[in-house]
């Protein structure tokens, strides 16, 4: 209680005098604020601690602004504005009392150069200004950001919003920023060791990284607590750190699922070996590259949706492609293999060539949609969306496909034609459409693996080649002509290459999973599940 | 847009080609025939019919293949420069010519077009190349034939010919004042040197290991990891490089990942949060080219070295834009570092020619060195007697619209080093191609020509 009075007098002081001070202080401000048009970037620091010293919230903005970039001098004057873009000019804000002054084109203007120095700076001094913010958001960034640069001027501040602090979760993040701070501080040792235990007991790497660095500068006495500490968390890291692989493993595993899975229906179903799969799933990503540039030029609010847009389209245009190498290539060379394999592979050739001839060979911009755009903390594992929604996207593929192979009558048929031709064809079934239609399933399949694909990978007319390799080695490792082996074989093959890379390093890593694959194609040359009965010798 | 001559060059052995396929080939087979000359009349075709009164320029540069990426916009930067130089009435009172081949990001074949360029094209110089491996494939070929290379992207030194002019950055004019700056702006104290898997990496993180050692960086400081070439899982390798940045050190990366595996590279370096505030990622093979294909919002700070960069405030390098996009009649066209390599070496071409007056590879070599054109960045640049050139080195940080902003640059112009004075067997060499000592490789202890390399 009479910490909580103890605030609200300090607070009403400030108001007053903040009051009766107004006229000055707005001058004085404002020559601050301009004084960071001038400033050279090696005195930019000492500009930001006075600005934030003034413990004005209106600095807050202009902070910002200047982190950000979108801070500008006049260069007429000399005059700092705040600014926002409009085309090829800029509006103006002052940047105290937030009046629009206008526009200007960008010429007249000079941005206030920033660096990576100058934007710690900032993140600091805006940690000490917004630490009393009424925003609970606002808050815990403040407090993470003085968690992530401790200075034991900030202790007492930290100290006092502790003590007013109400939300759960910004309270945890304080504490540990108190800790943290701490430990730089001069406080008495016993207040350390209090510190050093709360650090142990909430783990995590920006612990660990507080923790070592006091660990040079820390009197003797301490040191067997730290060291004890670190020992603790790092225990924990390594139980979550099996956690991380195993999720990198699944991540990578559902990239290849998405990767292979159109071509276990063309090469695992139809046994056309298709070297052009790998350039379905390129027009795929292209597709979503030519949904979002629409969409960016035409209807931005539908940016989010771009995704969704481009599923559809992309399994259309890659099926109809698909469809069409059928019916003109393919369907003339069922039956002689290397042929097919020849024919495909100039196929894929062309295509590479011709989206080079209209995209241009460089990478083509394809956007995260804001919900699949960061990462959460799950425990101590660090799970970015965008992985967690392809692991989904591959799966519901996964099932869709299984669904049409084994509930619908279009699955029959393929599955009839595949398994015997000749009997399906005197049952009435036309078997040259099935087949057309099978490819271009598998085509379309591989183009929505592009959507996703494009999400964490370049959008450029090689994109295929990298994936043709790993997508021919799932399907032959999980057994070729059956959905779940593929499955299994992705999954299995992503985990295993994650739990080596560790240890063997990016490249031995690739290396050894391929020696394991051969050998295990030695043992068992039918891949991981068989199809069996007499179908599989036809 | 293709010089007038070999636009209707093209046309002519196109309708030859596509005159044989009506006589030779059945209707089906002619599409395909049509579509083959197509490619191929870019390549095979040109220069076959030449007039004597051009002087030929070719270029050497993948127009398919993994390469094409960089490499594309490279050819088109050297035909709008010997456009424009024809427009100001070509060289020695002739027109230039380009004659484009594309090597198809095939080593051997780079060292076959280039043979192609200069024995049955009789170019005068040949501009071309981008990685290491494909150089390395075609010194044998201009040493042999007498011709001129220019070779325009960053490499890893260690190399010091006479027939090739290196207009790109040796490794001190690129990672070693990158390193510096980082030690001494952010502090750095714990290095992650992270590269694909192929030369240029491995050494220039060789001389970068030697370099910070002798700065007093312990080795169990820096970590180095390798990928392969288009690596496109980071997962686990961002989530290392946070491991080791959180041991309470100053902590950075050095990266020398090379072309496609960049845009996932930073995809997860946005998406796990690793702010440049935090662990910031110097890169050497990054320019505006590769940013084009990715949001650079989350990216802000991350940094990198070159001798150039698009946003560099010049009335040369404004100039140069402006002709650049009116060239590509893109608006949204960059420039980059390799470009203005390029557009170095073409000068220095020139007035080496002037100088020489004949394009006689002998008289040129010899009229090249001293030769010093202006370079884009305000500054003149001097082809040295080691066949590399001065240049000033800057380091500039990612902007939100896909740009750098120069926060750092070399007080004054940095001469290449082709022989690494860090590693223990290069550190003894210098390389001086004039007269009398004319070697690539002298070394100075022993007093002898032919050392490493040789």
């Amino acid at each position: 209680m009479y910490r909580i009075l103890q605030t609200l007098l300090i607070t009403l002081c400030l108001l007053v005098s903040a009051h009766v001070t107004g006229l000055r202080a707005a001058d004085d401000l404002g020559a601050l604020v301009s004084a960071l048009g001038t400033a050279k970037l090696a005195e930019l620091d000492d500009r930001i601690a006075a600005l934030a010293k003034s413990g004005d919230p209106r600095v807050i903005p202009v902070l910002e602004a200047l982190g950000e970039g979108n801070l500008y001098a006049r260069k007429a004057d000399g005059g700092v504005f705040l600014t926002t873009e409009m085309g090829a000019s800029l509006v103006l804000v002052d940047p105290l009392d937030g009046a629009q002054l206008g526009e200007v084109p960008k010429g007249e203007l000079q941005k206030i150069k920033v660096n990576n120095a100058v934007r710690r700076a900032v993140r600091s001094a805006l940690g000490g200004l917004t630490l009393f913010s009424a925003d609970a958001g606002a808050r815990l960034k403040a407090a993470q950001s003085m968690r992530q640069t401790p200075s034991a001027d900030a202790l007492e501040a930290i100290e006092t919003a502790l003590a007013a602090e109400k939300d759960v979760t910004v309270r945890k993040t304080l504490d540990e920023a108190r800790a943290v701070t701490l430990l730089v501080s001069d406080r008495s040792d016993d207040d350390k060791r209090a510190a050093i235990k709360l650090l142990a007991e909430g783990g995590g790497r920006e612990a660990l990284g507080a923790l070592s660095s006091a660990l040079s500068s820390a009197d003797a006495s301490l040191k067997p607590d730290i060291e004890a500490a670190l020992q603790r968390i790092e225990q924990a890291q390594a139980f979550w750190n099996a956690g991380q692989n195993v999720w990198y493993g699944l991540s990578l595993g559902s990239v290849l699922l998405l990767a292979a899975i159109g071509l276990a229906i063309t090469f695992g179903v139809m046994g056309i070996i298709n070297m052009a799969h790998g350039e379905m799933v390129m027009l795929g990503a292209y597709t979503t590259f030519l949904v979002q540039d629409v969409i960016r030029g035409s209807y931005p609010a539908l940016f989010d949706w771009s995704l969704a847009i481009a599923l559809p389209l992309a399994f259309l245009v890659t099926g109809v492609i698909g469809l069409a190498i059928e019916r003109s290539v393919i369907r003339f060379l069922y039956g002689r293999p290397l042929e097919t394999l020849l024919a495909t592979w100039g196929i894929s050739l062309i295509l590479q060539q011709s989206v080079r001839s209209i995209f241009g060979p460089t990478n083509r911009e394809v956007g995260n949609p804001s919900w699949m755009a960061g990462a959460f903390e799950l425990g101590g594992l660090t799970i970015t969306w965008n992985r967690l929604w392809i692991i989904v996207f591959a799966l519901a593929v996964f099932a869709a496909l299984l669904f049409l192979l084994k509930r619908t009558s279009m699955g029959l048929r393929m599955r009839a034609v595949t398994q015997n031709r000749r009997m399906a064809s005197s049952m009435g079934i036309r078997t040259p459409w099935v087949d057309a239609l099978t490819f271009a399933l598998g085509s379309g399949i591989a183009g929505m693996a592009g959507v996703a694909l494009s999400q964490i990978d370049n959008v450029s007319p090689n994109l295929g080649q990298g994936y043709i390799i790993d997508s021919f080695m799932v399907v032959v490792f999980g057994g070729v002509g059956n959905l779940w082996g593929t499955l299994v074989g992705a999954f299995s093959l992503g985990i295993l290459n994650k739990f080596l890379e560790p240890y063997a390093g990016a490249v031995l890593g690739k290396i050894l999973v391929l020696v394991l694959i051969i050998l295990f194609i030695q043992k068992k040359p039918r891949g991981l599940f068989a199809l069996k009965g007499r179908a599989v010798e036809a | 847009m293709i010089p007038q001559a070999t636009v209707k060059r093209n046309e002519a052995s196109l309708r030859r080609t596509e005159r044989e396929g009506f006589n030779q080939m059945n209707i089906k087979a002619r599409v395909t025939g049509a579509l083959l000359a197509t490619v191929l009349s870019t390549t095979a075709f040109n220069g076959a019919f030449a007039a004597d009164d051009t002087i030929k320029v070719g270029i050497l540069h993948s127009l398919s293949g993994t390469m094409a990426i960089s490499e594309t916009t490279l050819k088109d930067a050297m035909l709008m420069l010997i456009d424009e130089q024809n427009k100001k009435g070509g060289l020695l009172g002739k027109k230039l010519e380009a004659v484009v081949v594309d090597p198809a990001s095939d080593w051997p074949l780079f060292a076959e077009k280039a043979r192609e360029l200069v024995s049955v094209d009789k170019v005068s110089a040949v501009f071309g190349c981008w990685t290491s491996v494909s150089r390395k494939s075609v010194l044998p070929v201009f040493e042999e034939l007498n011709s001129i290379l220019f070779y325009p992207v960053q490499y890893e030194g260690e190399e010091s010919q006479r027939n090739v002019f290196y207009t790109g950055a040796a490794p001190n004019q690129q990672a070693v004042p990158a390193v510096d700056y980082l030690m001494e702006n952010e502090s750095v104290e714990r290095w992650v040197l992270a590269g694909t898997d192929y030369v240029y990496p491995r050494t220039t993180n060789k001389i970068l290991e030697a370099y910070l050692i002798s700065k007093g960086v312990k080795p169990e400081d820096i970590m180095i990891n390798y990928t392969p070439f288009g690596h496109s899982d980071w997962q686990t390798i961002v989530s290392d490089i946070k491991k080791f940045g959180s041991a309470g050190k100053k902590t950075a990366v050095v990266s020398t990942i090379n072309g496609d595996a960049n845009v996932p590279f930073y995809k997860e370096l946005a998406n796990q949060g690793v702010k440049a505030e935090d662990i910031p990622v110097v890169a050497f093979s990054v320019g505006e080219e590769e940013l084009a294909g990715l949001d650079t919002s989350p990216l802000v700070g991350h940094l990198a070295a070159w001798n150039y960069f698009q946003s560099v405030d010049t009335p040369t390098n404004a100039e140069f834009i402006k002709t650049w996009k009116a060239y590509t009649k893109n608006d949204k066209r960059v420039t980059n570092d390799p470009m203005e390599a390029h557009y170095i070496g073409f000068n220095m071409w020139l007035k080496a020619v002037e100088k020489a007056g004949t394009t006689d590879t002998d008289a040129v070599l010899d009229a090249m060195i001293g030769v010093s054109v202006p370079n884009l960045s305000g500054g003149y640049s001097t082809m040295m007697p080691n066949h590399h050139i001065t240049k000033p080195v800057l380091i500039g940080e990612i902007q939100s619209d896909g740009q750098f902003e120069t926060v750092w640059e070399t007080p004054g112009l940095v001469v290449g080093d082709e022989w690494s004075d860090y590693l223990p067997d290069s550190k003894d060499l210098i390389a001086d191609w004039r007269a009398p000592m004319s070697c690539g490789n002298f070394n100075v202890a022993t007093g002898k020509c032919g050392g490493k390399g040789s």
